[in-house]
């Protein structure tokens, strides 16, 4: 049975009346959310996650950089939940600070290219003819650049640290967004309510702000959706081949680059801020195929 | 068909003078010279000899018709952290090596990637096809150095079974090729399923068997020639992919190719060597894409009319 839309039950309805309770977009791709088993997962999961990462260091007793020379490379135990590392500094608070910073991170990535990549798409888009097709071309380009090589490469003039992360993930991940919000745009943009718009006498502005982006919306939110673990795994990445979070700051990328020299006799230290990793973007694609599935049911196979 | 060739060959060429002019003036924002971390230790006089050797003192303009021209003729420029090296023998050790770990991780994906996704279609709902579409969400969502250090850990540290340093014998290639391959075939196998479950609905296919061609054959040469387009758009897409993951299973495995050169680059802060490799992946990866792109219009006759 197809579960995409919701029955209506008849006989509680005035049938000389035809209407229904009306179902707002929103309110029905919350129901199709609902329903989807593994992205309601991955949000309690990255509620959890999000939940540990704020307050979690609070209730514990140990800093993210208080090291302790007694108690280096421990296996997980009592005082210690994820174990040691090589400067006896306890993993679980370390894996913490860590999910602070690669997640926020990840969201304030996904915000700014979100802002810039709806304004580009969506003015591309609404001005049409020759300003859209310059622009679309230079999305092409950037598209057909190795995204990543220009991020090591501004890594190593800003120098490495959390700025020149966002910074660089800035410069190339707004195209996917600019694309879908212009195929938006595009094909709103004739419908009756934006003549309407103009009739009443908006400026363009106001029609591509108050009508235009706020119907395209759902498809923009599920691109957003994908771009948090992208700048996540490039934080990951970059931290990985040691020009990303600098010691004694720790993200889960530098943790498990820390891992590497200890892996084979002390693998916990591995173990955990790959699990983390995993775990997280596990649960941000799962999330991001049910927003994909539910506010885009026409995607739907 | 020859005027989609041109005109993908031209916006090759515009993407390359994008790259060329981003990547020197993005060098250029540097604060001072590449010498500046050496400032303490060099005398003025020498640094001022240092830069006119390397033509660092020249205006901007000029600098960067330099390098324009050195680019076209394939130097790639020198190492300024270590005079005696330059760009061009980098690539010249490493790049046999990366290309064939690269050509034969494209091999496995594909066959492997094609075929995984074309079986777990063609069996909608079974056992198989529900593995594959875990082992495809695992694929896309676990980042490839995960995937690289518990592979080095189980076979190498805890079986010991497979060897982990360098290329010598073919067992060598079984680990490096086995974590680049892995998300790719996951993506591939997605891509082929998907597409598969498409074509396999359409007239044609039931035209095909209504005329009595054995299941195989249509399968295989009616409905893969349509499902496999996907695949085909993912390869430019690949081989960039392939390009930064070897910076990392190069790196872990101790492989001689270009990624571990670049890693080491950066580690010693080399800019140059660093600026010139960006140059020739760039290069490689737009030139892949133009070919991807070819290789598409050959394959799809429609894509010429949709332009």
């Amino acid at each position: 049975m197809d579960t995409r839309y919701q029955f209506i039950d008849t006989a509680a309805l005035n049938r000389e009346e035809i209407s229904r309770p009306s179902q707002s977009y929103w309110q029905d791709a919350w129901r199709r959310l609902k329903k989807d088993r593994l992205a309601m997962f991955g949000m309690v999961t990255l509620a959890i996650i999000t939940l540990l990462a704020i307050f979690g260091p609070m209730f514990c007793p140990y800093e993210y950089d208080g090291a302790d020379f007694m108690a280096i490379n421990q296996w997980p135990s009592q005082q210690h939940w994820f174990g040691t590392d090589a400067l006896g500094r306890d993993l679980y608070v370390r894996i913490l600070y860590g999910a602070r910073i690669s997640l926020s991170i990840g969201v304030v990535a996904a915000a700014i290219n979100m802002v810039i990549g709806v304004l580009y798409g969506g003015i591309a888009g609404f001005a049409g003819g020759r300003v859209d097709s310059i622009m679309m071309r230079i999305v092409d380009i950037i598209i057909s650049l190795p995204s990543l090589l220009y991020i090591i490469l501004i890594m190593m003039i800003m120098g490495a640290n959390v700025k020149s992360i966002l910074v660089a993930q800035c410069i190339s991940a707004w195209v996917g967004t600019a694309r879908v919000t212009r195929a938006q745009v595009v094909s709103l943009k004739h419908s009756e309510y934006v003549m309407a718009a103009k009739l009443s006498g908006l400026s363009n502005w106001q029609i591509l702000l108050s009508h235009l982006l706020p119907n395209s919306m759902g498809p923009i939110i599920v691109t957003v959706t994908f771009l948090i673990p992208t700048a996540i795994f490039n934080e990951a990445f970059l931290s990985f081949l040691g020009i990303g979070i600098q010691k004694p700051m720790a993200s889960w990328g530098s943790l498990a680059n820390d891992a590497i020299e200890t892996l084979r006799s002390a693998p916990y230290q591995m173990v955990f801020p790959i699990l983390a990793i995993s775990l997280t973007m596990f649960s941000l694609n799962f999330v991001g195929d049910g927003l994909r599935d539910a506010l885009d049911p026409r995607l739907k196979k | 068909m020859g005027r989609y060739i041109v005109r993908r060959v031209i916006s090759g060429v515009v993407t390359l003078f994008v790259l060329l002019v981003v990547t020197f003036f993005l060098m250029h924002i540097v604060p001072g010279s590449p010498f500046a971390q050496h400032e303490d230790k060099m005398p003025a006089e020498i640094r001022a000899q240092v830069e006119a050797k390397y033509g660092l003192d020249k205006p901007l303009m000029e600098q960067f018709i330099t390098y324009l021209g050195n680019t076209l003729r394939g130097d790639f420029g020198i190492s300024f952290i270590k005079p005696s090296t330059n760009v061009n023998e980098i690539l010249d050790l490493g790049f046999p090596i990366s290309a064939r770990v690269g050509a034969i991780v494209v091999v496995v994906s594909l066959f492997i990637g094609v075929g995984v996704g074309i079986l777990s279609a063609i069996r909608r709902g079974s056992l198989l096809d529900s593995a594959v579409m875990v082992f495809a969400t695992v694929g896309v969502s676990v980042p490839l150095f995960v995937i690289s250090v518990l592979l080095l850990y189980l076979f190498a540290g805890v079986w010991n079974v497979l060897p982990t340093y360098g290329l010598t014998t073919w067992r060598h290639y079984i680990l490096p090729v086995a974590c680049l391959s892995f998300s790719p075939i996951a993506y591939i196998a997605r891509l082929t399923r998907s597409s598969m479950l498409e074509v396999i609905e359409q007239d044609y296919i039931r035209t095909a068997r209504a005329k009595g061609v054995k299941e195989s054959m249509v399968i295989l040469r009616h409905a893969l020639r349509n499902a496999i387009l996907p695949v085909v758009t993912y390869l430019g897409p690949l081989v960039a992919s392939l390009l930064t993951g070897s910076f990392i299973v190069e790196r872990l495995f101790a492989i001689p190719g270009m990624g571990r050169y670049y890693v080491e680059s950066i580690g010693s802060r080399d800019y140059n060597v660093i600026l010139g490799m960006t140059v020739f992946f760039g290069i490689f990866v737009v030139a892949c894409n133009l070919l991807v792109d070819i290789l598409y219009g050959i394959i799809d006759p429609r894509v010429k009319m949709d332009e």
